[in-house]
């Protein structure tokens, strides 16, 4: 099974996340975590929401946080998927989820994810990494850690360096 | 200048460290292209035409003696033994090897400077009024709040990302605007309540480039505690919902053109509701701590005049630079002075080894050891005693920067073009050259007056040319280096983007056409009437006329 990075510890990825192609041919595995996109979820939500198994929703780039607000506390996970790195959308995303709505639930971060963009992307509140398949997920987790001081607040600590100093 | 802390060089250090495992992965091939790309760019590194080119960053300008040594060895030890002043304030490298760019940054780490984010789709340097502080005009010194914003926006990790660069410019002069916050992606203005408290105007949505505009105001007055939360709102709005599909329609200006500026207010005033208030209002203790890094030096107060006075009497050249590369001062006694980087041959802004050197002694010696960068790529000396200016004077010409044409014709703002950049479509360079020839004679360009002349080698305007009162772009037609020529704009008083005279001119004509403008303006002014002036009152017709006619 693939491995993810939750929390700074390389486990198995328990979740399969379903495309909306792959769930125009299919319906949601009665089994096993799922991930589906938003589109799917506001459409399914009730049936979604029986299911014994954990659904979790993925965001792309331009659809909006606020859609999932009211959803977020039944919700265990929301994925953000980076098509590609450059494109930094996700960053205001999860910043969001965990700043504005108070998500406490896996954010996770899909799709273009590296060993070079983990530091920010944990810093707005991403927890849980899917590495781009081809890269080493042991070296990625260096990726997490490079710096020691942040001037600025973030999704962990709102407070800027002077008065986390001071505190 | 900002004091740093242990934190501050602590992050520069673990920065170098940072940047050297990127590149060391890059070279062993564990990074794509197109990875690594987006890394070094943050990192100033750029890849040119014949080799790399380093954007060292010199935020809001302001350098100290020890900082321009230390550019001045490493343009000595890693390029060709010189750099160039860049029309953002920043000091560009040529010639630097790929493999030697992470022991660059660690020199530099070593006097408190990096490279950090001076390019790439990220919040670019902060700049200013190149006299920010002694310029008497001004409402309050803004270099502190350029210093909140710097940390503000470094390494913030929701802005890495943006759909394209992002520019912040700050201004505390009422009545002109020398720090060009009419065409930056977001400007600040610095004014004062009724109760002497400080607020920001802001703008958004300005933007030379292809697409050039001016900026609307988006903030009228935003509260001194509150900056940070609406600078970051604005980001918030920009990184969501700018343009990623097509890098020509990425910048903020497009956004708020596209959304009109009302609904952009609402969108920024919405998110803006949500900050306020919060953690990232700045507090009175951090404004005081930032502030006091910014306290007047040692002004003397025993400045005597008199032999100033005589050696105007006497020196008609040390007069002429006096009335023309130095300005008045809010301390009596003192003049801030300008060296001008253009000398007749010379890239614009350029700058060799022994001169950084040079002007390091003349700053240690006569300025407080401090050197400032400004957007007409030219340095100053912000405070100098009125007693000691002959002295000065007298050294400057000798190193050849006392040519007394700031503001001139001849001091001509331009940006490398073909000679450098891949991304020309014409050179700029022998163009500059060849207006600096073509009025050699000072009397002539004195009786001038003030007037911008501003070159790009193509429509990514580093040069600024839409600003200019006369701009010229390099364009390419067919495979052939034409000039296109813009009058009237102005990054003076307000910022004004230049009209198009019509058809370009092929490069041996560009001379030539712009005597023929000068000509014009000569047959019309009125007494004392600056050439942007005569243009506003009688328009682009009348010049139209002789140069196609
Ligand atoms: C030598 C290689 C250089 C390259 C490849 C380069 C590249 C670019 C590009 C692509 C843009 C346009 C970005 C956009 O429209 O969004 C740009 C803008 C700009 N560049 Fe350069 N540049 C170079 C050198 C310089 C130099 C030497 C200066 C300073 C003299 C400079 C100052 C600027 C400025 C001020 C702008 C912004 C204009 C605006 O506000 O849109 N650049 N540059
Ligand atoms: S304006 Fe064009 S030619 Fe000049 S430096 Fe910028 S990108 Fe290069």
């Amino acid at each position: 099974m693939a491995k993810v990075i939750v929390n700074g510890e390389i486990v198995e990825n328990t979740w399969q996340r379903l495309t909306s192609e792959e769930l125009d041919q299919q319906d949601v595995p009665a089994e096993g975590a799922v991930i589906v996109p938003l589109a799917y979820w506001l459409a399914h939500r009730d049936a979604l929401l029986e299911r014994a198994a954990p659904v979790g929703v993925c965001l792309e780039p331009g659809e909006e946080p606020a859609d999932l607000a009211a959803d977020l506390p039944a919700l265990p996970l929301v994925a953000v998927n980076f098509p590609a790195f450059k494109d930094g959308r996700g960053y205001s995303y999860a910043r969001e989820l965990r700043t504005r709505y108070g998500f406490e639930g896996e954010v996770r971060a899909v799709g273009d994810v590296l060993q070079d963009q983990l530091f920010y992307m944990h810093r707005v509140g991403f927890n849980a990494f899917e590495v781009r398949a081809d890269r080493d997920i042991e070296e990625a987790l260096n990726g997490l850690r490079p710096f020691s001081v942040t001037y600025q607040g973030d999704a962990h600590d709102e407070r800027p360096i002077y008065r986390r100093q001071s505190a | 200048m900002y004091v740093y802390q242990d934190y501050d060089q602590r992050l520069l250090e673990e920065r170098v460290a940072q940047y050297r495992d990127q590149t060391r992965r890059y070279l062993a091939g564990q990074l794509s292209e197109d990875e690594f790309l987006a890394l070094r760019l943050q990192n100033g590194l750029y890849i040119q035409r014949y080799a790399p080119m380093m954007r060292i960053s010199v935020p809001y300008g302001m350098l100290n003696s020890t900082q321009v040594r230390k550019l001045a060895s490493i343009t000595r030890d890693y390029d060709k033994g010189f750099c160039h002043v860049s029309t953002r304030q920043n000091i560009q490298l040529n010639w630097p090897e790929l493999a030697d760019t992470p022991d660059i940054l660690a020199e530099l780490a070593s006097v408190q400077m990096h490279a950090i984010q001076t390019s790439g789709n990220c919040i670019r340097n902060i700049t200013t009024d190149e006299y920010a502080g002694v310029n008497p005009r001004e409402i309050e010194d803004p270099r502190p709040w350029c210093e909140v914003i710097r940390q503000w926006a470094t390494f913030n990790p929701e802005f890495a990302y943006l759909p394209r660069k992002f520019k912040i410019a700050v201004n505390a002069v009422p009545d002109a605007d020398p720090a060009l916050i009419g065409v930056h992606d977001i400007g600040v203005q610095i004014v004062h309540d009724h109760n002497g408290e400080t607020g920001f105007q802001v703008w958004a949505g300005g933007g030379l480039g292809r697409t050039p505009m001016t900026g609307e105001v988006i903030g009228e007055f935003v509260a001194w505690p509150d900056l940070l939360a609406y600078l970051e709102a604005i980001l918030r709005v920009y990184n969501k919902y700018g343009n990623r599909d097509n890098k020509y329609k990425a910048r903020i200006k497009i956004l708020v053109k596209a959304l009109g500026a009302d609904k952009f207010r609402e969108l920024a005033e919405a998110e803006f509701a949500e900050l306020k208030g919060g953690a990232m209002t700045l507090t009175r203790d951090e404004v005081a701590r930032i502030k006091a890094c910014f306290v007047d030096p040692d002004y003397r107060t025993d400045v005597d005049t008199s032999a100033l006075r005589n050696a105007l009497d006497e020196h008609r050249a040390f007069n002429r630079w006096y009335h023309t590369n130095t300005r008045a001062h809010k301390k009596d006694g003192y003049r801030s002075v300008t060296l001008t980087l253009k000398k007749t041959g010379r890239i614009p802004g350029d700058i060799t080894d022994e001169q950084l050197e040079d002007v390091a002694d003349l700053a240690d010696r006569y300025a407080f050891s401090e050197v400032r960068t400004t957007h007409q790529q030219n340095m100053v000396l912000a405070d100098v005693a009125e007693d000691e200016l002959y002295e000065l004077w007298r050294q400057l010409d000798a190193l050849g920067f006392a040519t007394p044409n700031l503001g001139l014709i001849t001091d001509i703002v331009s940006c490398p073009g073909g000679d450098l950049c891949a991304l020309a479509n014409a050179k700029s360079v022998p163009i500059a050259e060849g207006i600096q020839r073509q009025f050699d004679d000072l009397d002539f360009v004195h009786d001038l007056g003030p007037l911008d002349v501003n070159i790009s080698g193509c429509m990514n305007a580093c040069g600024h040319h839409h600003i200019g009162h006369i701009g010229i772009l390099g364009v390419d037609k067919k495979g052939k280096e034409f000039y296109q020529i813009t009058l009237g704009g102005r990054g003076d008083r307000q910022s004004r983007i230049g009209e198009k005279m019509g058809p370009s001119f092929e490069s041996h004509e560009v001379t030539s056409v712009i005597g023929k403008i000068i000509s014009v303006y000569l047959d019309n002014r009125l007494e004392n009437e600056p050439f942007i002036s005569t243009y506003e009152r009688i328009g682009m017709d009348p010049f139209k006329e002789v140069v196609y006619g």
